[in-house]
Order: structure tokens, then C-alpha cells, then sequence
């Protein structure tokens, strides 16, 4: 019922969805990328937890920064009982997000906050398993920005999807969507 | 108590106080800018500010200037269909009477280019031009990645 709820929720906001773009259950997934430790991280891996998963890039000034600030107040205000998430960046921009980078970017929020990337082709696969879109954006000179999909997926234990808070949501409505997801 | 209450919100507000100073221009009043710690120079900035506009005629911001950055810009962060995109924004109407916020989520200034990686506490100055009201410089203070607005008295975050 809570993920009939969140959905409908979704659509409502941001009116009719043309692409009908939701994730797979986790269990369908497919991606394997590497996180800011260097280590492989598998889709079933997060299978068993609940998961918050948001795509975003470091170079981004405004909505990645923002996100995360918006994450790490939601976690301060769950308190331990966000310590069982698996929470996560993935990079859109693996050009230029390296574990190393994402590594640094990560250390200024919450700690529980993992940032992810890969080669081109397993940043594509991930974003296709969580029917996410993005795209580069070119710049004056070399320079470029990405657009992303900008949504807080947040999935029950057993991988299947929960609920999205939409960007910048109030914590009013973000926290009871993430302690769904954690019941 | 009153008095305990005020020192202890004087001792919070200290930190900021760049950013809430109040700068006018004609019939517009500036404050609360303020800006994120950036990791290196190679990354923008941002760039958040109050402007309301007191008077009876429309006026609009139409650019921006600091020595922090060659190439600073008006950009919007605009979703459509939950993807976020930052086009760049000509100008930002300020409406007769009302109140206009650069921040987190929706217009903000991008400042690419940067001169040096912007470090918390830091400050430096940047000038907004108006259509009208002609140019105006602002303190802008340099907050964490995690930080939501400057912690002002009069903030309207």
C-alpha cells in the first residue's frame, strides 16, 4: 500500500509521466560499479537493506550539493535507525568522477553517504536499471554540465521500489517516506 | 532570560555577519549572500542572495560580477519530467513589491572560473547589476557544502 502510495504521489506532482520511468526491483538490477573505498558493489549487494540511491555529479554546483545537504539532515533527524541504509551518489560523470574525487566530495556530509561510479558503459547500465536519464551538456571550451534525473529512490529490504522524494521535498514529507522504507 | 536568549543568538549570528548585512540600491534592498566551499578551483561556485524590491516599478537582475571568478553567470535550475537541468538565465524579474531569493534549488549565480577554491569563512564581493537600479556590491560569505543558508536574524530561508 505505501508503494502504491508513493507512486501516485509521484505522478501527481509532476503530472503525466511520458516514459512511465520507475526502477527495477532491486533483485532485477543488473549494475556492478565501484565505490569512493574502491571497492566492487553489486546490485544484490543492497538487497536485505533498505536503500536511498540518488545520480548526480560533483562538478554540479546547485541540485547535488542541495540533495546532500537534504539527505544528511533527514539521516540527523532518523537518528541510528538510518544506520541499516544502504545510501548512496551514483555519478552520472564518471569522466571526471573517480573514487578518489568522489571520495572527497562524500567526506563533507553524512557519512553514511557512499559515493559510486564506473566506466561509461556501467554508469549506463545502472541508470538504466533505475530508469534514470541524464546527458552532457556542453560549455564554453572543454567545460560541460550534466542533466540528471534529480529524485531520492528509496526501496524496502527485499529491493523492491518504495517510494521517490522529489528534489529539495520538504523533510516533512522526505522522513515518513524513508522510515517506510526502513519498516 | 530575554537577555541570555539575545546574547546567545548575537554569538550565532556573529559568524555570519557578511551575509546578513542589508545594501540597497534605489528602491532595492540586497542581503543574505552567500556562497559553498568548493574542493579546488577547477569546480563553479554558487552563488545565493535576497533582493526585494520596494518600489513601484519592475526592475530585473541581468548580471553579475566578482573578482572570485572570470566567467560568473545567472543560471536557473529548472526540473522537467524529475531531470534536472541548469540553463543559463537572461535576467531575473524582481517585481514592484516583491521579494526574489537566489537559492538552493531554483535561480542561482554560477561562478565558473574561479580564481581560488572558495574556503568556509571566506568572503569576497560580488556586484549585481539591475536594469534599473544600475549596480550594487554585496559581502558574499563563504558557508560549508552542507549549509542551507546563512543563519540571520531576518533570513527568509
Amino acid at each position: 500500500m505505501a508503494f502504491m502510495l508513493g507512486l501516485g504521489a509521484y505522478r501527481t506532482r509532476n503530472g503525466p509521466v511520458l516514459n512511465a520511468a520507475l526502477p527495477l526491483s532491486m533483485s532485477e538490477m543488473s549494475w556492478q560499479l565501484t565505490d569512493h573505498r574502491k571497492r566492487a558493489v553489486r546490485s544484490a549487494d543492497w538487497i536485505g537493506r533498505p536503500t536511498m540511491v540518488f545520480f548526480g555529479f560533483t562538478w554540479c554546483p546547485d541540485v547535488c550539493p542541495t540533495t546532500l545537504s537534504d539527505i544528511s539532515g533527514w539521516l540527523e533527524e532518523l537518528g541510528p535507525d538510518a544506520d541499516r541504509l544502504n545510501i548512496a551518489l551514483i555519478s552520472v560523470d564518471p569522466d571526471r568522477d573517480t573514487p578518489d574525487v568522489l571520495a572527497e566530495y562524500v567526506a563533507n556530509f553524512d557519512p553514511r553517504i557512499a559515493g559510486l561510479t564506473g566506466t561509461a558503459s556501467q554508469i549506463a547500465q545502472a541508470a538504466a536499471d533505475f530508469s534514470v536519464s541524464y546527458r552532457k551538456v556542453p560549455r564554453d571550451g572543454d567545460d560541460y554540465t550534466m542533466d540528471h534525473t534529480a529524485g531520492v529512490f528509496l526501496f524496502y529490504p527485499d529491493g523492491g521500489i518504495a517510494s521517490i522524494i522529489d528534489f529539495h521535498e520538504d523533510r516533512r514529507f522526505a522522513v515518513p517516506k524513508i522510515r517506510r522504507a526502513l519498516s | 532570560m530575554k537577555q541570555l536568549f539575545l546574547a546567545a543568538t548575537l554569538s550565532l549570528t556573529a559568524s555570519a555577519a557578511f551575509a546578513c548585512e542589508t545594501v540597497t540600491v534605489g528602491d532595492l534592498s540586497v542581503a543574505h549572500g552567500w556562497s559553498k566551499v568548493t574542493i579546488g578551483a577547477g569546480r563553479p561556485g554558487v552563488f545565493y542572495v535576497s533582493i526585494s524590491n520596494a518600489g513601484a516599478t519592475d526592475d530585473a537582475l541581468v548580471g553579475i560580477s566578482t573578482p572570485a571568478a572570470g566567467m560568473p553567470m545567472l543560471h536557473e535550475t529548472v526540473l522537467k519530467d524529475g531531470v534536472a537541468s541548469m540553463p543559463h538565465a537572461m535576467s531575473i524579474p524582481v517585481p514592484a513589491g516583491q521579494s526574489v531569493q537566489l537559492s538552493p534549488g531554483g535561480y542561482h549565480g554560477m561562478l565558473m572560473g574561479l580564481t581560488a577554491a572558495l574556503k568556509e569563512g571566506d568572503s569576497f564581493p560580488v556586484t549585481l547589476s539591475f536594469e534599473k537600479a544600475g549596480e550594487v556590491t554585496v559581502n558574499v560569505e563563504v558557508l560549508s557544502l552542507r549549509a542551507e543558508g546563512p543563519d540571520c536574524a531576518d533570513a527568509e530561508q
